[in-house]
């Protein structure tokens, strides 16, 4: 990718060992704005703590992680507490198990950085609240507490809190993996829709058919390497990596 | 003719209740309140990723838990005048109390605030709470719903253990069912209404935990 390219943020180098275990070996990756990025690979590749670094949850031991028009950060002396909201600021994610606030409404939950954060005024950050949640169908629980939400509902306000903090970059974090089979569809749906309308988004899923349809760019990887890296007709259908073909194969074929 | 049984039972037990409205339970209850704020903080020390920090705070704990109510109170009521400071009977109470309060909830308030879920963390984290935020908003909340039964506990032993503090002269519950003994001789009679009060007021304090504990439950899902 030549450096002209309108990237979002760009990865260098980026290393990170838990104990004696290497899961990160030098990733490189490059996002561009607009792109949706898929991050595929067995448990263990290492995809997760590179999404998570991406939002400085994980402090990678090295590497350099750059946002358009902003200072890089470089990983190799530890990062400033300036420097994490700065990487906090471009980007917002959406975990596996939602992590919605259980003590606060639905509403609560959605306004609760854009009012305590950002400082917007409440009646403001309802009204976007209330639009947002009306886009995924969830306007009649905006009083509900998390608990009286089925997995799928939960999953969706988690989205929806991360969208009201209206970041360039949206993480995903295996968005359906805790989510019963009937209630995976609604919540690639919205996503579906926030690709179509050009967000820019990093998605860890093992959904491989879903990635097909919705990423443009999907990166393969494996023992903390990135392992191959293309457009999904490439890597999804002919990969020419013995360990991507073998992964696609056994996830597709069942 | 020593007076008649129940009437020194009726007669005593305003002075006894008494004692209770203007000693034992204020004194427990500005101990509580103060002794919380101590734990809470050597309870966040104790998190401290400073060594040097969270070694002070397990010292605290340490010293608190291993040593007698008593001997704490007198030391500070009885020990500190040798020193040249010298504490009035009821501060030198509220001081002990609230420090042994302290000891003993900061255990409590450290695992509370440790069993709720990293998650909840990175949650308030990614959508840009600093730390105390996070802290304020997200997790003590949580974390009190956990500690409303072991906390409960530690008031109720309070409420208890003020009857030391009739050791250093504070008049409270039991300090006026000992005088009244003292006087009528009707020890039995005194000490088990005495008793009877203390156990009234835990079983009081009792019925307001279940309560908190269902207000506090609204959100969980069960």
């Amino acid at each position: 990718m030549s450096p002209t390219d309108d990237y979002l943020v760009q990865v260098r180098g980026l290393r990170k060992s838990f104990g004696e275990n290497e899961v990160l070996k030098s990733i490189d990756l490059t996002v561009n704005r607009g792109q949706v990025v898929a991050l595929i690979g067995p448990s263990g590749s290492g995809k997760t703590t590179v999404l998570r670094s991406l939002n400085g949850l994980e402090i990678p031991d090295a590497g350099v992680v750059h946002f358009a028009v902003q200072h890089p950060v470089d990983f190799s002396t530890m990062p400033t507490k300036k420097q994490l909201l700065q990487l906090r600021d471009r980007s917002a994610m959406v975990f596996q198990h939602y992590n919605l606030f259980p003590h606060r409404t639905v509403l609560q939950n959605v306004i609760e950085g854009p009012v305590r954060v950002q400082k917007r005024s409440v009646v403001d950050a309802t009204a976007d609240a209330t639009a947002l949640l009306e886009r995924v169908g969830l306007a009649d629980k905006r009083d509900a507490y998390p608990f009286e939400l089925s997995g799928g509902q939960q999953q969706r306000v988690g989205i929806v809190r991360a969208l009201a903090l209206k970041p360039e970059l949206l993480l995903f974090d295996e968005p359906t993996s805790a989510l019963d089979p009937e209630l995976v569809g609604d919540v690639l749906e919205v996503i579906r829709e926030l690709a179509a309308e050009a967000w820019t988004m990093v998605l860890v899923t093992h959904e491989l058919q879903f990635a097909q349809h919705v990423a443009d760019h999907v990166i393969f990887m494996d023992g903390g390497h990135v392992i191959e890296t293309g457009p999904p007709s490439e890597v999804l259908v002919n990969p020419k990596n013995e360990r991507t073909r073998q992964f696609v194969h056994r996830l597709l074929d069942r | 003719m020593t007076e008649p049984l129940w009437d020194l039972i009726t007669r005593s037990l305003w002075p006894i209740v008494g004692g209770a409205v203007t000693g034992t339970i204020p004194l427990a209850l500005s101990s509580f309140v103060i002794g919380l704020l101590i734990a809470l903080g050597i309870a966040l020390m104790r998190l401290s990723k400073l060594r040097l920090v969270s070694g002070i705070a397990r010292v605290y704990v340490s010293i608190i838990r291993g040593t007698p109510l008593l001997v704490q109170l007198f030391v500070i009521f009885y020990g500190l005048p040798a020193m040249g400071i010298l504490v009035d009977p009821w501060p030198s109470a509220i001081i002990a109390f609230s420090l042994n309060v302290g000891g003993y909830a900061a255990e409590v308030i450290r695992a509370a605030i440790l069993s709720v879920p990293k998650g909840q963390w990175e949650a308030a984290y990614t959508i840009r709470m600093s730390p105390a935020q996070t802290l304020n908003r997200v997790i003590l909340p949580q974390a009190a719903r956990v500690s409303v039964p072991p906390l409960s506990n530690t008031f109720i032993s309070l409420v208890k253990d003020t009857s030391l503090a009739s050791l250093i002269t504070v008049t409270e519950l039991f300090r006026q069912a000992q005088q009244i003994a003292a006087f009528s001789q009707e020890f039995m009679v005194l000490y088990i209404e005495a008793a009877v009060v203390y156990w009234v007021i835990c079983l009081a304090l009792s019925s307001v935990q279940s309560m908190l504990e269902k207000r506090l439950d609204r959100y969980v899902a069960h």
